[in-house]
Formats: C-alpha cells, sequence, structure tokens
C-alpha cells in the first residue's frame, strides 16, 4: 500500500496554556473534538464497567463465594450492564459517528454544532451522577445507594415498596436525562446526513458507514422515545403515587416488560449496526475489493431497522404471553436473522477473491465474523420459544449477549481505532502491540464467553451472587474467571499502544492504508474545518476513481 | 451551508426541518407510549371516578386548533416581510394557546376538588392526567418560545429573512395541535 | 451428570423443548460448520501472498444471482425452525387437562415458595410433592415481585408476575427428586430462592397429602416452646393450623419438619440449623424478610424444640 509524507500542521508554534485548552475542550461545538472526548469517556468507562465484571466474576469463581455481599453483587451487576450499555458503548458509538460521518460525507461539521456539544454534556452529566449514587445516601457503607434492580429494572422491583430510598431513582434519571442527549445526536446525525452531503453523493453513493449511522440514528429515536416514556411513568409511580406499574392498584408488571423491550431490542441494534459499519469500511480497503453488494447490504440494513422494531418480545417468551402472541415473535425474530445472515455472506464474497492484509484492523473484523456467526446462531437457538424457555433468563443469554456485545461489537470497535488512529492522531500505532492486544483478547474472549454458555444449559439462572455446587457448574465458572485476567491485559496493551503511539508513533500521512473514502483525501489530524474546498464526487469510492482513472468506479455503478 | 454555492443543482433538505421533523418522529414515539397506557387500562379502575366523569372540551380544542391557522398566517406575514401583520398573528396564537392552558387547569381543578379524581387515585386518574398533562407540558414549552419570539419582535429584532427560523416553531406548533387531536380522539372519544 | 441439565428430561414438556432443541442445534451447527469453512478457506486462500505484485485484485460489485441464493436459502431454514417451534409453542402451552391431573397453586414470594392444593386442603412451603405419571398443573401467582419457576428437567421455566396469573404443568415419568432455583431476578436473595419437587409414587403421594391435610401435632411436652411462639411476632407471619397462628407472609410451618432444607433449600432441615435459623436468619441468607426475633438462648431452646414436633 502507498504512503505519502506530511508534515506536522502544528510544527513550530508555541504551546497554549493548559487552562486555555481546556476551555477549548469544554466549550467546543467542533464534531471532531466531541467525537474524541464521547469515545474518551467511553473508553474510562469501559475500565469501570470492566472492574465491576471483575468483581461479579471472583465473587462467582467458586460457589458459596464470600467475596462480596448479595447486595453488593445485585448493585454490580446492575451497574455494570447500565454502564456497559449506556455509557460505554452509545458514547463510543456516538462518538465515532460524530467524527466520521461529516468527514465522510464532504461536510464541515454536524448540521447543529451547538446542539451536539449539549447532547455530549447531557449523557457526561447524567453518567457522573449516576456513579454518585455509590457515594449518595448511606455515604460509602457498602456500595452506598448505586442501583440494585437489574439493567432492565422490571416492575414492581422498582415500586418504592420494594425498592426504597433513591437507588432506583438514580438509575432512572440518570438514564432520562442521558437519553434525551441520545435523541439530541440522533436529530443531529439525521439532519447531517441528509442536508449535508457534498455534490455528487447521492444517498446511493454515500459510504456503508453512513448508512448504517443513518439507519442507526432512526433507532434511536423511535426506540430511546419509548425508554423516555416508561421512566417517565416510572417516576410517577414513584413520585406521585401513580399506578402504571403498581401490581397492588391494578397495574402490570409486563406492560413495563413490553415498553422497555420496545427499547431494549432496537438499542442492540443502535449498537451493533455501527460495528457493522466499521467492518463494512475496514474488510473493503483490507481485502483490497470493493464491498460486494452495497445496494443489497443497504436494503439488509433498512430491513434489519424494520424488523427489529417488531421482535422485542422474545425477551418475553417466559411471562405468559398466548401462543399465538408467543409464535409471532417466534417468526419475526427468525426473520431478522436473514439480513443479517446476507450481511455475513457480503462480507465473505468482499474476500473472496481479494488480497487480504492481516494487519490488526482485519484481525479484529476476522475475528468479529467467526464470534459475529457464533452469536447470531445462539440467538437463532433462542428465537424458538421453546428453547427458550429452557434458555431464557440463563447464562446461556448472558453468554449470548456478551458475545454478540463482546466478540462482535466491541471487536470492530477495536478494529475501528486502529483503522481510524493514524487519521485522527498523524501517528501510526505499533503493529506488535496491537496484534500483542488482540491475541490476548481473543484468547480471554473464548476463555470466558465459549465457556459462559454451558451453565446456563445446566440450568444455572442469571443474576444469582451465588450458586450450588454439585450441579456441574464449578470448573466453567473457574475457566470463565481466568479469561478475565486476558482480556484485561489485552486491554491494557491497548491502551498503552494508544497513549505510546501518540508521542512516539511515525508520522502516517494523509492515506496511509490506500483507502477509498472522503476522509483520507485530508490531513491527518484534519484541519478543523475539514476540507479546504467541499469535495465534488462521482461515485462510492471517490479516491479509488482519483487512483485509478483508467478504471474508475463510476463507470460499474 | 456553502455547498450550494459551487453546484446550485445540488439541492438537498433544509437541516432545520429535517431536525424537526426527526424530533417530531420522537416525541410521537413518546406519544404513543403514553397512549398505549391509556388504552390499555381504559375501564379497568376498580374504583373511583372513571372517563365519564370528562366534559368533552370543545371551546379549549377549537381555541388550539385555531391556533394553527393563526400562527399560519404570521409567518405568512413574515415571509412577506410585514412585521406588523406577523406580530399580530404571533400574539393571537399565544392568546389561543394561553387560554388552552387556562382552561385545562380550570377543568383539572374541577376534576380535583368536584369529582375527586388525582393522579393517585386510580389507574384512569394516572393515564389520563399523564397523558393530558404531558401534552399540556408540550404546549407550555411552545408558549415559552413563542414569547421569547414575541418579545424579540417587540424590540425590533424579528425580520423577514428570520421567516425559515420562524417557520420552525410554527411547525413544532402545529405538531402539538396533531398530538392534541390525537388525545382528544383517544380520551374523550374512544376511551369513554 | 447434571442435576439441572436441560438435555436430561425426565417430563413431557422438557421432552418436547429437547426434541425441538435437537433439530435446532443440528441446524445452527450445519450453519456454523459450512459458513466458518467458507471463511477459514477464503482467509487462507486470498490472503496476500509474499510474491504479491502489488496490483488491486479484480473488483466485482456484487451478483444478483448470488444475493437471490443467500437469502432464499436462510428463508427456508426459517420457515422449518419456525413452522417446528410453532407446534411445540401450541403443544406445551395449550395442553389440555387429563381425568385425573392434579392442580396446585403455586404463590411465588421473596424469597420462598408457598404450594397450595385446593382439592387435597394442602398448604406448605418450598418443597413440592406431585405424583408420578400423571399431569400436574401448576397455577403460578405472586404475593410481590417477578419470580421465574425453572426445574430444568421438568419443563420449561414459566414466571411467577403479580396481578398476572400463568400456568404451566409437568408430567414426570420417573420418582426422584428434582431440583430447580428461582430464574427471574426478585431481590437481594434471589440466589437462594430454590426449588425441590418431590415426584413420589401414587401410594407416596397420597399419603403425604393426608399427612399434610392434617392438623399440627399438639406435643405437651412443648407447651412452653409453643407458648412462647404463640406470644411472639412468630404468629404475625406464619401458620400452624390448629393453633392461634395464622400469618400469611411468612411460610406454613404445620409440618415444618416432613420437610428436607429450610429457608427454601439453603440449609438442612437439623435441629442445630433450625435454631441457628429462628435466632438470625442473615446468617444463612442475608437480606431475607424474616428478621432475627431477638430470643433468649433459653427462648431459642424451647421454640427449637416444639418446632422440631411439627412432622
Amino acid at each position: 500500500m502507498a504512503t505519502t509524507d506530511v508534515g506536522w500542521i502544528d510544527a513550530g508554534t508555541r504551546p497554549r496554556p493548559l487552562v486555555d485548552r481546556l476551555h477549548e475542550w469544554v466549550t467546543t461545538v467542533d464534531h471532531k473534538r466531541l467525537g474524541l472526548l464521547y469515545v474518551g469517556y467511553g473508553l474510562l468507562f469501559l475500565v469501570i464497567g470492566g472492574i465491576e465484571a471483575t468483581i461479579l466474576r471472583l465473587q462467582l469463581v467458586r460457589p458459596h463465594n464470600g467475596f462480596v455481599s448479595p447486595q453488593v453483587f445485585n448493585q454490580m451487576f446492575t451497574m455494570h450492564g447500565t454502564t456497559m450499555i449506556f455509557f460505554v458503548a452509545m458514547p463510543i458509538v456516538f462518538g465515532f459517528a460524530n467524527y466520521l460521518v461529516p468527514l465522510m460525507i464532504g461536510a464541515r461539521d454536524m448540521a447543529f454544532p451547538r446542539l451536539n456539544a449539549f447532547s455530549f454534556w447531557l449523557t457526561a452529566f447524567s453518567g457522573l451522577f449516576l456513579y454518585f449514587s455509590f457515594v449518595g445516601g448511606f455515604g460509602l457503607y457498602g456500595a452506598g445507594t448505586a442501583p440494585d434492580v437489574g439493567w432492565f429494572a422490571y416492575a414492581p422491583l422498582t415500586a418504592k415498596t420494594f425498592s426504597p430510598g433513591h437507588s432506583t431513582d438514580y438509575w432512572t434519571l440518570a438514564l432520562l436525562v442521558s437519553g434525551f442527549g441520545s435523541i439530541g445526536t440522533a436529530i443531529n446525525i439525521i439532519a447531517t446526513i441528509l442536508s449535508m452531503r457534498c455534490p455528487g453523493m447521492t444517498l446511493g453513493k454515500m459510504p456503508l458507514l453512513v448508512w448504517l449511522n443513518l439507519v442507526m440514528a432512526g433507532l434511536v429515536i423511535l426506540a430511546v422515545s419509548p425508554l423516555t416514556a416508561a421512566q417517565i411513568m416510572l417516576l410517577v409511580d414513584r413520585y406521585l403515587g401513580g399506578h402504571f406499574f403498581d401490581t397492588q392498584a391494578g397495574g402490570s408488571a409486563v406492560l413495563w416488560m413490553h415498553f422497555f423491550w420496545v427499547f431494549g431490542h432496537p438499542e442492540v441494534y443502535v449498537l451493533v449496526l455501527p460495528a457493522f459499519a466499521f467492518a463494512s469500511e475496514i474488510i473493503p480497503v483490507f481485502s483490497r475489493k470493493a464491498m460486494f453488494g452495497y445496494p443489497v447490504m443497504v436494503a439488509a440494513t433498512v430491513a434489519i431497522g424494520f424488523i427489529s422494531m417488531s421482535v422485542w418480545a422474545h425477551h418475553m417468551f417466559t411471562v405468559g404471553m398466548t401462543a399465538a402472541g408467543n409464535t409471532f415473535f417466534v417468526l419475526t425474530t427468525m426473520a431478522i436473522a436473514v439480513p443479517t445472515g446476507i450481511k455475513i455472506f457480503n462480507w465473505l464474497a468482499t474476500m473472496w477473491g481479494g488480497k487480504i492484509y492481516f494487519k490488526a484492523p482485519m484481525l479484529f473484523c476476522i475475528a468479529f465474523l467467526f464470534q459475529f456467526l457464533v452469536a447470531g446462531l445462539t440467538g437463532v437457538m433462542m428465537s424458538s420459544a421453546p428453547f427458550d424457555w429452557q434458555l431464557g433468563n440463563s447464562y446461556f443469554v448472558v453468554a449470548h449477549f456478551h458475545y454478540v456485545i463482546v466478540g462482535g461489537i466491541l471487536f470492530c470497535i477495536f478494529a475501528a481505532f486502529y483503522y481510524w488512529y493514524p487519521k485522527v492522531t498523524g501517528r501510526m500505532y505499533s503493529e506488535t502491540l496491537a496484534k500483542a492486544h488482540f491475541w490476548l483478547f481473543v484468547i480471554g474472549f473464548h476463555l470466558t464467553f465459549d465457556s459462559m454458555h454451558v451453565p446456563g444449559l445446566l440450568g444455572m439462572p442469571r443474576r444469582i451472587y451465588t450458586y450450588e455446587p454439585g450441579r456441574g457448574w464449578d470448573t466453567w465458572h473457574l475457566v470463565t474467571t481466568i479469561g478475565v485476567a486476558f482480556q484485561a491485559a489485552g486491554v491494557l496493551a491497548f491502551v498503552f499502544n494508544l497513549v505510546r503511539s501518540y508521542v512516539r508513533g511515525r508520522p502516517a500521512g494523509s492515506d496511509p492504508w490506500d483507502a477509498w473514502t472522503l476522509e483520507w483525501s485530508t490531513t491527518s489530524p484534519p484541519p478543523e474545518y475539514n476540507y479546504a474546498s467541499v469535495p465534488v464526487v462521482k461515485s462510492r469510492r471517490p479516491l479509488w476513481d482519483l487512483k485509478h482513472p483508467e478504471d474508475p468506479d463510476w463507470k460499474y455503478e | 451551508m456553502s455547498t450550494a454555492s459551487a453546484n446550485p443543482d445540488w439541492v438537498l433538505p433544509d437541516r432545520g426541518r429535517v431536525g424537526m421533523f426527526s424530533l417530531f418522529a420522537s416525541e410521537s414515539a413518546i406519544f404513543v407510549i403514553f397512549i398505549v397506557a391509556y388504552l390499555f387500562y381504559a375501564g379497568k379502575s376498580v374504583s373511583g371516578p372513571t372517563a365519564s366523569v370528562l366534559h368533552l372540551p370543545v371551546l379549549l380544542t377549537v381555541c388550539l386548533l385555531s391556533s394553527s391557522w393563526t400562527i399560519h398566517r404570521a409567518v405568512a406575514g413574515l415571509r412577506r416581510g410585514e412585521v406588523g401583520s406577523f406580530a399580530g398573528f404571533w400574539v393571537a396564537t399565544i392568546v389561543l394557546g394561553a387560554v388552552f392552558l387556562g382552561g385545562t387547569a380550570l377543568e383539572w381543578r374541577h376534576l380535583i376538588h368536584d369529582e375527586g379524581l388525582t393522579i393517585r387515585t386510580n389507574l384512569f386518574g394516572t393515564t389520563y392526567y399523564s397523558l393530558v398533562g404531558l401534552h399540556a407540558f408540550h404546549v407550555t414549552v411552545g408558549l415559552i418560545a413563542l414569547a421569547t419570539v414575541a418579545l424579540l419582535t417587540a424590540g425590533g429584532h424579528v425580520k423577514r429573512e428570520h421567516a425559515a427560523r420562524v417557520d420552525l416553531l410554527g411547525l413544532y406548533w402545529h405538531f402539538v395541535d396533531v398530538v392534541w387531536i390525537a388525545v382528544f380522539l383517544v380520551v374523550y372519544v374512544v376511551g369513554r | 451428570m447434571s442435576p439441572t441439565s436441560i438435555f436430561a428430561p425426565l417430563s413431557t414438556p422438557a421432552e418436547s423443548i429437547f426434541e425441538l432443541s435437537i433439530l435446532v442445534l443440528a441446524i445452527a451447527a450445519a450453519i456454523f460448520v459450512v459458513v466458518a469453512a467458507l471463511l477459514v478457506y477464503s482467509l487462507v486462500k486470498f490472503r496476500r501472498k509474499r510474491n504479491d505484485d502489488g496490483r488491486e485484485p479484480a473488483q466485482v460489485y456484487g451478483s444478483l444471482q448470488v444475493e437471490l441464493a443467500w437469502t432464499i436459502t436462510p428463508v427456508i431454514i426459517v420457515l422449518v425452525l419456525f413452522l417446528a417451534s410453532a407446534r411445540v409453542v401450541f403443544a406445551v402451552q395449550d395442553a389440555p387437562r387429563t381425568k385425573d391431573s392434579l392442580e396446585v397453586t403455586v404463590v411465588g414470594h421473596q424469597f420462598w415458595w408457598e404450594y397450595r392444593y385446593p382439592g387435597l386442603k394442602v398448604v406448605t412451603a418450598n418443597e413440592l410433592h406431585v405424583p408420578v405419571g400423571m399431569r400436574t398443573f401448576l397455577n403460578l401467582l405472586s404475593a410481590d415481585t417477578d419470580h421465574s419457576f425453572w426445574v430444568p428437567r421438568l419443563a420449561g421455566k414459566t414466571d411467577l408476575i403479580p396481578n398476572h396469573p400463568n400456568r404451566m404443568w409437568i408430567e414426570p415419568q420417573e420418582t426422584g427428586l428434582y431440583l430447580g432455583q428461582c430464574a427471574q431476578y426478585c431481590g437481594t436473595q434471589h440466589a437462594k430462592m430454590l426449588l425441590r419437587v418431590y415426584v413420589d409414587s401414587r401410594e407416596d403421594f397420597d399419603r403425604w397429602a393426608r399427612q399434610q391435610a392434617a392438623a399440627a401435632r399438639d406435643d405437651g411436652r412443648v407447651a412452653e416452646g409453643r407458648r412462647m411462639f404463640e406470644q411472639t411476632a412468630c404468629i404475625n407471619c406464619h401458620t400452624v393450623s390448629g393453633t392461634a397462628a395464622n400469618g400469611r407472609f411468612g411460610p406454613d410451618l404445620t409440618h415444618l419438619m416432613s420437610r428436607g432444607t429450610l429457608g427454601a433449600g439453603v440449609a438442612s432441615n437439623t435441629p442445630e440449623n433450625l435454631r441457628a435459623w429462628i435466632r438470625r436468619p442473615d446468617d444463612f441468607k442475608p437480606g431475607s424478610l424474616m428478621p432475627p426475633m431477638g430470643l433468649s438462648e433459653s427462648q431459642l431452646d424451647a421454640v427449637t424444640a416444639y418446632l422440631s414436633t411439627l412432622q
């Protein structure tokens, strides 16, 4: 692959005072800076969520362990889940969208820069608010008054009767506020993509990353809003004496479940579509081939978006819906496997006949393909409602969704970090350290999450702070816990690589990967205004056209 | 927004409108959940007042829906540069909106004091006050925004070139009215 | 061999699920093998070689036939899986009552199980007895939050949700003790809300039911302990039939000594454990809703002696 040498932009100027630079970051409305703030925030909470997971795993390493009390354990799994979804995955997803979407459509910023900043700070504040629950209330006794109702906070456990004090309120208010931030960002993404593409970039010529983020933003709007509504209702119950979910007064616990999962299921597609986006940009470049079946990939994405709004009650197969109701959700859930499988096949076809470079971004994407295939298949198993009557609410589910979120989404996020690191920082990361990260993390991931399926198959429910010996679960838990050490080591290598390469990495130039989308045509890092003159494009791969004037894409599209 | 100058043929939707319609999608989803809860619990209260205690708010509805017409006239006036016409219709909109809110407040006072219906009385109370209250909250937010524009107009700051922005606020107001039609149908027609 | 494996069914609904699961697993495994093999093959065959000439490979943008092929095949697989699953859903959920089926009402509590046999006038807690070879329908209710009844070898799980009665059934083929536990997070001691289902022969079950329906034994030697029990707050939560104790918040203790465990499976039912439990339940089950009763050592001896007579 060709590389070019570009000199440092800021070379020769004296650094401004620290206070000035911090002030700039706090008041910025620039999409690239906000993108970095989101991602940095998410990484910080990834470490915190990882510590919470480690506490859970240490408690479960053997039966009847006494590492933490049941109260602390229940707070840990609640905070771990809530943190990872709302303060790790979503900020990282929004951060990458913020940074990349304007660049990839040839725009100078997002549609509403001030709304952008406001949305970020809402999310940032609400995360801090949630964590204040550890020290609020009783102070540092136990784990303070952190919520312990599980990340989906089923009624009536969240009613004042069963959750006195304020722990549930920290959960509700933090997510309510961060929900407004998410909706704000989603509005911004949609308006940016629809209204600010550079000349020539019709919807059919946008990079797949942009398409996937557009559908993701649409899902946020349609999915986070029901959660907002449900949380307002919960607050009405807890503080105004309402009865939305008050089963003692005729309210329905199942109604909360419906409202929550109408949010909860599309939410996982909010997280996975951007992961697909990263894979769809990286796999073609490192296979040296155009994405196979672009129109089908777009259609599959839109189909996934629509169908995902209709599958939610597969989280409720055991609550006593009618046979007809259960059957409907079996059908829709199995149906969504079709466009998802199509995507896997298209990525495979992209690699087929290409020239595969095994650099860190591609390694993580390859692992993603295998792991997401497995995760999808365990999902198909649970889509069969009778099978789910055994597998549901067990460690099989926990293993499945971690397989998707860690094995699928986090691996793609790692890939994206390595792929765009040169663009964002202007430096190359260390490929050796990156490969160390990859292997340590893959080993740890499989030790932990492959083993985790088995206790579920052997009857272990989720959210239990300890378990009985003699059920055949013990050894699997030991192996699961051991895997944590490898993953932690991998993440350490990752963070060390990011920091060290920022200082000592070799200059990357504007296009170290010989890639084809617009962001590689500007400097690394991009100037504040992104492009000196607004690009005009004729195909999906504008830089391919420039590099291959004898054989441009627009002849074939 | 400078791309248009280089390529006058490259026309994309106005980002303000896209943003506002995206907001409508989100708000609609929130209202749908409250409506679903309302319909789910309709008729299920075992004690306390039921929907039969509600009076059809004809006058309030006429006021609110008329305010859509007045705000439409206001924006049209501003587009033509007639700030005076704009101001008049704008204030009329605010007055009609305020009447709607005031009427809602009176109806609630009657329900609480005379019928003994509060948000905690029964399932009907909870769902009724939440749904109608959520809508009234959106009317209030709208009125605050409208009042802000009115103040700016009084200070002579609102001119013809602001018509597109003011129109976005008009769109929001129309949305609030459409939601009222839905709420009206669900609460006062279907639910009773 | 795990006593709670979902792959060792011994009851009709669990068996129906197991048979379906074999089909689903087989299809999933086949898909995995095919796709993974293609992935591995492509990684090996199309890796960039050392002697690469640096030219870009042929750019292939798509193929309608290929897309159709890998759309239609999954659709067919989905249809097969869907129909197979739907059949079992209806067969299990809409199973009819049989001539001699038993009805049991299960009420979930934080953190114990209440069992009522309306036809037999039996009320007990935490250890469910059912006859072998017969259908038993469980009517699932909850007194507080959500719970879930999961004994993997007998059936899939069904939730107990307040204000939302549910119904499930089991039809065990072999006698024995079946284990499970609550499978819906219900609060602090969700982990220790264990299930013990004793499948008895018809005769054993009938004998058990008769014994459970009888009033509490009245042993004069433990009158002191019984008096203490009746005068302390115990009777606010517990029932001992035929006495003044008729509380409903905690488990029925009329035949406490007929149970093998205490505290919903948290400890075996020995005099030492019983005494220690009454002294401070939190020692066994921190966060359980039974408070320490603040009894003196001699009071504890007396009450334990009394309860030990409740066969």
